[in-house]
């Protein structure tokens, strides 16, 4: 990924609502990004769009996406 | 270099509750309005709130707005202006019915009307017992808030400026404000917002704090810009610490769960709150739980290896009730502590989170600093609303849900002043002066050319952990001493601050630098006015401010009944009296008491 484009999915997961997101993303970008496919890479994107509350919400539930890679995602974001 | 610059009547700095409620205001009055936000509007700190907004409806039981005056003042520990307390309390009704009709989705009674909770601090018949005052949004209060303003702002043609962030206040030689530089981070620009009247509604700075139940984003950077530009900081010691977030997150556990018969306890097991409040215990207001807990931690009774919290323990309580009386605690306790709460107790700290000071302002929204003689006169074209301001309605100490009502009345107010305002005198914008974008020009280069310098993270946690041991929830005159001379090192090194990316585009760590200056400002006025105030009030408790018959609970009515006023401009001090007269003959000053609950 783009140094521009990866600072500015960093800036949105570094400065949320929710401080909840703020350290389980925060935490996420250190420990897990640099090893994700393309793919994940897309589908983590998606999740950061996301409403703080809806994002926070899918992540402590234990919905599993049908996507296989946000779930992937999701699983790894849940461990952080 | 030419500067790029936006003309607009209204400039407003920030786009939680409080921005969006002022620019709802002034844009709908059809004024050019923009509004800058360093993220996307509904991603504000607001959205975290979840207890509900303040209004005396009287929906499901008696109710007035004398009482709800009576519950602030005496929260605030006789430190609010009864003026701006008697304006908020009575328009309480109005905002919350407005916002109702913006769409906001409020909990119901079947009578079709708005349910309203009890929270604690509000009472009914002037402390006789608590009344149900707080309307909510089920748990997405804050959420709700936000989409409702924001969709309304579209419509009403608010122009904003999303992912900008304002760096210095524009003042011209009259000291009249004349907009802000803001920096786009997308490019890295820095460009000029020319406004008439530019409104300040950034938050609060809860990050000064190592531990915090604040969101990364609330670095005060209004706060901070005002203080830069010779606008005095009032009240900054007055911070209130809430008893349970989770230790090392900061995350926080709300209330309700010692409300559903959550049991604090200590390392050997003890529930300690029997000893400080024996008719309370566990749920005696924030402040006295705070400081039990503090207490237990200093003593030696703290649990965990460093001995450096208590804990909560709900493991009583069955699992079908934590699940449905405790939605997301279980899930936050996982997360962030690590453990289960129907199987082990939580990890929980005193921890920062809300600022009672900020930029002075009036009941109207309008900014005022002393003046020769005068001790509030307002800034000519500056406003400021919400947390980053102080009106003052909280005092020395906010009562919950407070808050939320302070966004939608001065924010509503700040922009009916401006609206009045250009109405009365219509005119052209002031010129800008030639050196409009210098400092913060200046600010960047520093940047960009130190070298051999500090590390922004390093000197963040520096600054957080001085707060945290010099100015937290109980303090010492000595440790205060000591965090005076403290903090003025940490900002000398923030001062030197190094960035390793030098990039224009998306540069993450200069913003996070420039953020840092903020922080610094308010970390320097909240640690210099707590070791001024050498008595209790509130959320400031020092431990040699003794409980005599003149000075109860070591309140000192006669020599410290009065604002702070903290100037950047070498660390100086001035005090203003308290406004103990209301607005209106409606209602008779609060006489001064002792705060007991
Ligand atoms: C966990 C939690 C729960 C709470 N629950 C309640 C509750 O139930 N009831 C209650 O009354 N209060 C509650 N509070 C307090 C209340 O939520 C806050 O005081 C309030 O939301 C602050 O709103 P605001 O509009 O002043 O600022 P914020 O919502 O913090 O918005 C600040 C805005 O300013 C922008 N900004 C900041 N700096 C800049 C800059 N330099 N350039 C551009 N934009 C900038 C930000 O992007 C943001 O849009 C709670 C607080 C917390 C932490």
């Amino acid at each position: 990924m783009e140094r521009a484009e990866y600072e500015r999915l960093r800036w949105r997961c570094i400065r949320r609502g929710l401080l909840e997101l703020d350290l389980k993303l925060t935490r996420f970008l250190d420990q897990e990004f640099e090893k994700l496919t393309d793919e994940e890479v897309e589908a983590f994107k998606r999740m950061a769009d996301m409403d703080d509350l809806e994002c926070w919400k899918l992540i402590v539930s234990d919905q599993v996406p049908s996507d296989p890679h946000e779930a992937a995602v999701l699983a790894k974001v849940r461990k952080c | 270099m030419t500067i790029p610059v936006h003309k607009y009547d209204v400039v407003i700095v920030g786009a939680g509750g409080a921005g969006l409620r002022a620019a709802l205001q002034v844009a709908e009055a059809g004024l050019k309005t923009a509004v800058l936000s360093k993220v996307f509007p509904t991603r504000s700190h607001t959205v975290a709130a979840q207890g509900g907004v303040a209004a005396s409806l009287g929906n499901v039981t008696e109710d007035n707005w004398h009482w709800h005056m009576y519950d602030t003042v005496k929260g605030s520990d006789w430190l609010g202006d009864q003026d701006a307390i008697e304006f908020m309390v009575k328009k309480a009704n109005e905002v919350v019915v407005e916002l109702e009709h913006f769409g906001m989705p409020f909990d119901r009674l079947d009578s079709g009307k708005i349910y309203q909770r009890p929270f604690g601090g509000h009472s009914q018949n002037y402390g006789e017992k608590p009344v149900n005052r707080s309307c909510a949004a089920a748990d997405r209060t804050g959420h709700a808030m936000l989409h409702a303003m924001y969709q309304r702002n579209v419509k009403a043609n608010t122009q904003f400026f999303v992912e900008w962030m304002a760096l210095d206040l524009i003042r011209d030689e009259d000291g009249d404000v004349l907009g802000v530089t803001a920096m786009e981070m997308e490019t890295g620009e820095v460009h000029i917002f020319h406004a008439k009247a530019t409104i300040f509604a950034t938050g609060g700075a809860g990050r000064i704090y190592y531990s915090s139940t604040n969101a990364f984003i609330n670095t005060g950077d209004g706060v901070g810009m005002a203080a830069r530009a010779g606008i005095p900081l009032e009240d900054m010691e007055f911070w209130q610490f809430h008893p349970t977030g989770v230790a090392g997150a900061g995350v926080l556990i709300t209330e309700g769960v010692r409300g559903e018969g959550g049991i604090l306890r200590n390392a050997s097991g003890e529930r300690f709150m029997e000893r400080y409040a024996p008719n309370l215990k566990d749920l005696a207001s924030r402040d006295v739980v705070s400081r039990s807990m503090v207490t237990e931690i200093n003593e030696g009774r703290g649990c965990g290896p460093d001995k450096d919290h208590v804990l909560l323990d709900i493991t009583h309580l069955s699992p079908e009730t934590i699940m449905k009386r405790l939605p997301g605690i279980r899930e936050i306790s996982i997360q962030f502590a690590g453990v289960d709460p129907i199987k082990a107790p939580i990890p929980v700290v005193p921890t920062c989170h809300y600022q009672m000071g900020g930029i002075p302002t009036n009941y109207k929204g309008q900014v005022i600093v002393p003046k020769g003689d005068e001790k509030s006169v307002p800034v000519g074209g500056f406003y400021a609303a919400g947390e980053c301001a102080c009106a003052s309605v909280h005092g020395a100490n906010r009562l919950g849900t407070n808050s939320l009502l302070d966004l939608l009345v001065f924010g509503k107010s700040s922009g009916e002043t401006v609206v009045e305002d250009l109405k009365n005198n219509p005119r052209a914008h002031k010129p800008l002066p030639a050196n409009a974008a210098d400092v913060s020009l200046a600010r960047i280069a520093r940047l960009d050319n130190q070298k051999g310098g500090e590390n922004v993270h390093e000197v963040r946690l520096a600054m957080q952990r001085t707060m945290q041991k010099h100015a937290g929830v109980f303090r010492f005159n000595d440790l205060l001493k000591a965090g005076v001379e403290e903090i003025k090192k940490v900002a000398e090194r923030a001062k030197t601050t190094e960035i390793n990316d030098k990039s224009k585009v998306w540069n993450t760590a200069r913003t996070e630098a420039l953020e840092l200056d903020n922080l610094i400002e308010v970390a320097k006025a909240t640690m210099i006015s707590a070791e001024a105030r050498k008595e209790s009030r509130g959320a400031h408790v020092r431990d040699d401010a003794l409980d005599t018959a003149e000075t109860p609970a070591g309140r000192d009515d006669k020599n410290w009944l009065k604002h702070t006023l903290w100037y950047s401009e070498g660390n100086r001090l001035d005090y203003k009296p308290v406004n103990l007269q209301p607005m209106s003959a409606d209602v008779e000053s609060i006489a001064l008491a002792k705060r007991t609950y």
